[in-house]
C-alpha cells in the first residue's frame, strides 16, 4: 500500500491543465508558413515525396504532406513549419496553407452539423477503425486518452463497439481488404453519426493513394466532419481538433 | 553446396548467386537447416522471370556471421515438394510464394493465403471467405473476434476453437492491412518517396524499417556510411526500444486490470517520444533515417538533455517495474501463461524477443552486427520459460540494456562528419540483403536491381511475418481469457505482415 503511495507521489501531476494552450517542446513540425519569397518553385514542386506542394501560388496541402520537413530543410527561406499543433478542420480547402498567409487552420461552425453540437457537445464516444494505419495514428489516438492528454476528462471516449459510437476514426488510406469491414461499422452506428479522419493516409491516401490494393469508395458517399492531419498526428492536433467540432465557439 | 556467403548489408551481383535445379536446392536447403540451431531462414521470395518463377533463399548462420544465399528457377507447371513438410519455419514463406505465383507445394501442411494481395495469382479467393479449419462437435464452439477489435489497434481476424473456456486452437488471419507496399518500392522512384515508404511499413518501428531501407540502399550504391549517421541511427533503434517496450508493459497492465502499472508505464512511453521530438520533430521519428545523409545531427546540447530525460525516467521506471514484478496478483497472471517452448520456436523459426524468450540466441545486433553494435559488444537478453512472464522480464531488462548503451553512446558523440561522401545511383544487376534487429526482431529487407540500376524487386519481412504463429502456439490450452495477455506480451504487427 505504502509503495503504491510512493509510486503516486513520485508520478506527481501529469495530466496537461490547459490542452488548449500547452506548448509543445523542440523543434516540432506543426502548421507550415509559407513566405513570398521567391525560389525555384519547380524545384520545390518536385523535391516533395506525396505532391503536397502546389505551384502559383506555392501551397502546402495539410492533407497530403507527411511532415518530413525536406522542404523547409532544403528552402528555409521559403517554408517554415511552426509549432502550431491545431491543424484540425472540417472543411478540405482549409487544410490548404497559401504563400504569404498566416493564418491558423480552424473549423468553420457554419458547416457543422447542428446535431452535433445539439448531441454531442458533451459527450461523445467513438469507434476507431484502422483500415491500412501503419500503427502510428493509432497510437497516438490511445495517446490522447492517456493521463497527460487525458481526452475523457471533456467527455471523449472510444468504445469498443459501433452500436456504442455517435460515430467513426478512420486512420490508413482504407485497404481493399477492409473496405467492407469499414462499411458494415459504419452502418452499425446508430444516427446522428459523424465520420473522422486522422492522419494523411487516412485523408488524402498519402503514398498509397496510387496503390491497387486500395479502396477509397467509402470516403466518395458520406460527408466526412472532421480532417486530422499529421503522419502521425499530435495527440493535441487530435484533441483540439474533436472539441473544436463538437464544442461551440465562444 | 551451391550457395553464396555474403555479410549483413553485404552488395553481390546477381548472376553470382549460384543457381541449382529444384531437387538439389531442395536437399541444400533442408541440410542446412535441419538440426543445426544457428541457421535459420531470413527471407525466402520469389519473383518474375518471362513465365518462370526465381525463388531467392537467404539462410543466417549466426555462428559464422554469414548469410548463405542461393537461388532456383522454377515454374508454375510442376508442382514442388514442400520445405515445410520437414522444416515448419518454412510454411509461411512457402504459403506467400504460393499466393504470389500459384506455385503448389504438395505436402504443405496447410497452403493457405496469407494476405491477399492485390496482384495474387488466384484472384477468385478473397478475404471474406478464408479457409478456417472447423470444427463438427458438440462440444466444442468457435469464436471469431475481428478483423476490427474492441481497443485502439489494426485489425486482424482471431478464430478460436474451444472447449468451454478453454482454447484448443487458434487460426488467425491477416490481410486486412495489405497496401501494395512492395509494389510501391518499385513504382514511386523518388528517394524520398522510398524512404516515407519504408518508414510507413510499421508506424511503430520506424526507426527500425528506416534503417534497414538505409542499409540497402547505400550498400547497393557503395555508399559508407559515417560516424555520425551511424550513432544517430544506433541512437535512434534504441530509443525506440525502450519506448515500445514501456508501452508494451503498460498495455500487459491493462490486459491483467493492473491500473496502476497501466497508467505509469503508459506515461513513461511520453518523456522518450518527446525526446525523439525535439530531435527530430516527430514523435515517432518519423523523417529522421534518410539515406546517406545525417538529417538531424545530435548535437551535445541534446546529449545533455536526454541524459536528463533519462535520470529522471529510470528511477521512475524501476520503481514500477520492481513493484510490478512483486504483486502476487500479477505474477500469478503472467507466470506460466501462454508457454512456448523452446522446441516449437525454433521449429517455427522464431526470431527476436519471441525466440529469446524460450532461451534460444538470436539477436542481429550479436549474430549479424550492423552501425555501432560492434562495439557495443550486445549481449542478448535471454529467458528460459517462453511465457508471459519472460515476456514482460525481457521488455524490463532490455529497457536496461538500452539506457546503459545510450549512455555509453551519448558519453562520446561523434562530430558531424564535415565532408559526406555524395549518395550515387544504385549499382546494377545487384543483390543486397540487409538485417536489423528492431524491437521486435529481425527485420529483413532484400533488393534486386535491374540492368539500369533501377529497383526491380523490393522484398520486405518483418519479424512478425513467422512470429504470428508463436501466439496461436502459446495460447492453446490457455483459458480464452488470457488470451489479450497473451497478444499483448507479443504486440505482434499487423501492417508489417501484410505489407
Amino acid at each position: 500500500m505504502l509503495d503504491n503511495l510512493k509510486i503516486v507521489f513520485h508520478q506527481g501531476k501529469q495530466y496537461i491543465p490547459n490542452v488548449r494552450k500547452a506548448v509543445v517542446p523542440g523543434i516540432f513540425r506543426g502548421r507550415p508558413v509559407i513566405s513570398l519569397q521567391k525560389v525555384n518553385e519547380a524545384e520545390l514542386i518536385d523535391m516533395c515525396p506525396t505532391d503536397a506542394i502546389l505551384g502559383n501560388p506555392v501551397r502546402i496541402d495539410l492533407g497530403k504532406c507527411t511532415f518530413c520537413g525536406e522542404c523547409a530543410m532544403r528552402f528555409p527561406e521559403k517554408i517554415t513549419f511552426t509549432k502550431d499543433y491545431k491543424l484540425a478542420t472540417n472543411v478540405p480547402e482549409r487544410l490548404i496553407i497559401t504563400e504569404g498567409t498566416d493564418q491558423p487552420v480552424e473549423i468553420d461552425p457554419e458547416l457543422v452539423r447542428n446535431e452535433i453540437h445539439r448531441v454531442l457537445g458533451r459527450s461523445m464516444k467513438l469507434r476507431q477503425i484502422s483500415a491500412g494505419g501503419d500503427n502510428s495514428c493509432e497510437m497516438e489516438l490511445n495517446a490522447a486518452n492517456n493521463v497527460q492528454f487525458d481526452m475523457s476528462r471533456f467527455g471523449i471516449d472510444f468504445v469498443a463497439s459501433p452500436r456504442h459510437a455517435d460515430g467513426i476514426v478512420i486512420t490508413g488510406p482504407i485497404t481493399k481488404n477492409m473496405a467492407e469491414a469499414v462499411q458494415i461499422c459504419y452502418d452499425a452506428t446508430p444516427e446522428p453519426k459523424i465520420i473522422v479522419l486522422v492522419g494523411t493516409d487516412a485523408i488524402s491516401g498519402g503514398l498509397f493513394k496510387d496503390s491497387q490494393a486500395i479502396d477509397r469508395n467509402f470516403l466518395d458517399k458520406y460527408p466526412v466532419d472532421l480532417y486530422i492531419p499529421g503522419n502521425p498526428a499530435h495527440p493535441l492536433t487530435i484533441v483540439n481538433g474533436l472539441l473544436d467540432l463538437t464544442r461551440k465557439l465562444k | 553446396m551451391n550457395y553464396i556467403s555474403i555479410k549483413n548489408n553485404q552488395t553481390i551481383l546477381l548472376k553470382d548467386i549460384p543457381e541449382s535445379n529444384y531437387e538439389s536446392f531442395y536437399d541444400m536447403i533442408i541440410e542446412l537447416v535441419q538440426g543445426h540451431i544457428a541457421r535459420h531462414c531470413v527471407n525466402y521470395f520469389g519473383y518474375r522471370v518471362g513465365n518462370n518463377v526465381k525463388l531467392i533463399c537467404g539462410i543466417a548462420d549466426d555462428s559464422t556471421h554469414e548469410i548463405l544465399v542461393s537461388t532456383c528457377l522454377v515454374n508454375k507447371a510442376h508442382e514442388l515438394e514442400s520445405f515445410s513438410a520437414q522444416l515448419l519455419c518454412f510454411e509461411k514463406f512457402e504459403r506467400e510464394i504460393h499466393e504470389n505465383f500459384g506455385i503448389n507445394f504438395i505436402d504443405h501442411p496447410w497452403l493457405k493465403p496469407v494476405r491477399y494481395a492485390f496482384n495474387r495469382d488466384d484472384k477468385s479467393q478473397t478475404i471474406a471467405n478464408y479457409p478456417f479449419f472447423s470444427i463438427d462437435s458438440e462440444e466444442l464452439h468457435e469464436v471469431g473476434v475481428g478483423p476490427i477489435h474492441a481497443g485502439i489497434i489494426e485489425p486482424g481476424h482471431f478464430r478460436f476453437i474451444c472447449n468451454g473456456e478453454q482454447i484448443l486452437h487458434l487460426e488467425i488471419q491477416l490481410g486486412y492491412q495489405h497496401r501494395g507496399i512492395e509494389q510501391l518500392f518499385i513504382e514511386k522512384k523518388k528517394l524520398a518517396q522510398r524512404a516515407t515508404l519504408a518508414e510507413d511499413i510499421a508506424g511503430d518501428t520506424v526507426v527500425g524499417h528506416g534503417t534497414t531501407f538505409a542499409h540497402v540502399w547505400e550498400s547497393l550504391s557503395g555508399f559508407e556510411a559515417t560516424n555520425d549517421i551511424e550513432f544517430s541511427r544506433t541512437l535512434a533503434q534504441e530509443l525506440e526500444r525502450i519506448a515500445i517496450h514501456v508501452s508494451d508493459m503498460s498495455g500487459a497492465c491493462t490486459d491483467i486490470a493492473y491500473q496502476l502499472g497501466n497508467v505509469v508505464f503508459g506515461r513513461l512511453r511520453t518523456p522518450i517520444i518527446n525526446f525523439l521530438q525535439e530531435w527530430t520533430g516527430n514523435r515517432l521519428a518519423k523523417g529522421l533515417i534518410r539515406p546517406g545523409r545525417n538529417k538531424f545531427p545530435f548535437t551535445l546540447a541534446l546529449g545533455e538533455r536526454l541524459s536528463q530525460v533519462l535520470d529522471i525516467f529510470e528511477p521512475e521506471f524501476n520503481e514500477m517495474a520492481e513493484k510490478l514484478f512483486k504483486l502476487p496478483s500479477v505474477l500469478s497472471r503472467f507466470e506460466h501463461t501462454g508457454i512456448v517452448s523452446n522446441a516449437d520456436a525454433i521449429s517455427i523459426g522464431a526470431v527476436g524477443m519471441t525466440a529469446r524468450m524460450t532461451n534460444l540466441n538470436r539477436d542481429i545486433r550479436s549474430s549479424h552486427p550492423y552501425s555501432m553494435y560492434q562495439e557495443l559488444n550486445h549481449l542478448p537478453v535471454l529467458k528460459r520459460h517462453g511465457d508471459v512472464y519472460s515476456r514482460i522480464q525481457i521488455r524490463r531488462e532490455e529497457i536496461a540494456q538500452s539506457l546503459a548503451y545510450i549512455r555509453k553512446l551519448i558519453s562520446d558523440i561523434p562530430l558531424q562528419a564535415s565532408t559526406v561522401p555524395e549518395l550515387k545511383t544504385p549499382a546494377p544487376d545487384s543483390f543486397c540483403l540487409s538485417l536489423v534487429e528492431g524491437w521486435r526482431g529481425e527485420i529483413c529487407h532484400c533488393a534486386l536491381t535491374d540492368k539500369k540500376g533501377e529497383l526491380m524487386v523490393y522484398k520486405i519481412k518483418d519479424p512478425s511475418f513467422h512470429n504470428w504463429l508463436a501466439l496461436a502456439l502459446s495460447v492453446r490450452n490457455n483459458e480464452i481469457s488470457d488470451f489479450p495477455i497473451c497478444n499483448k506480451s507479443f504486440n505482434f504487427s499487423y501492417s508489417g505482415h501484410d505489407l
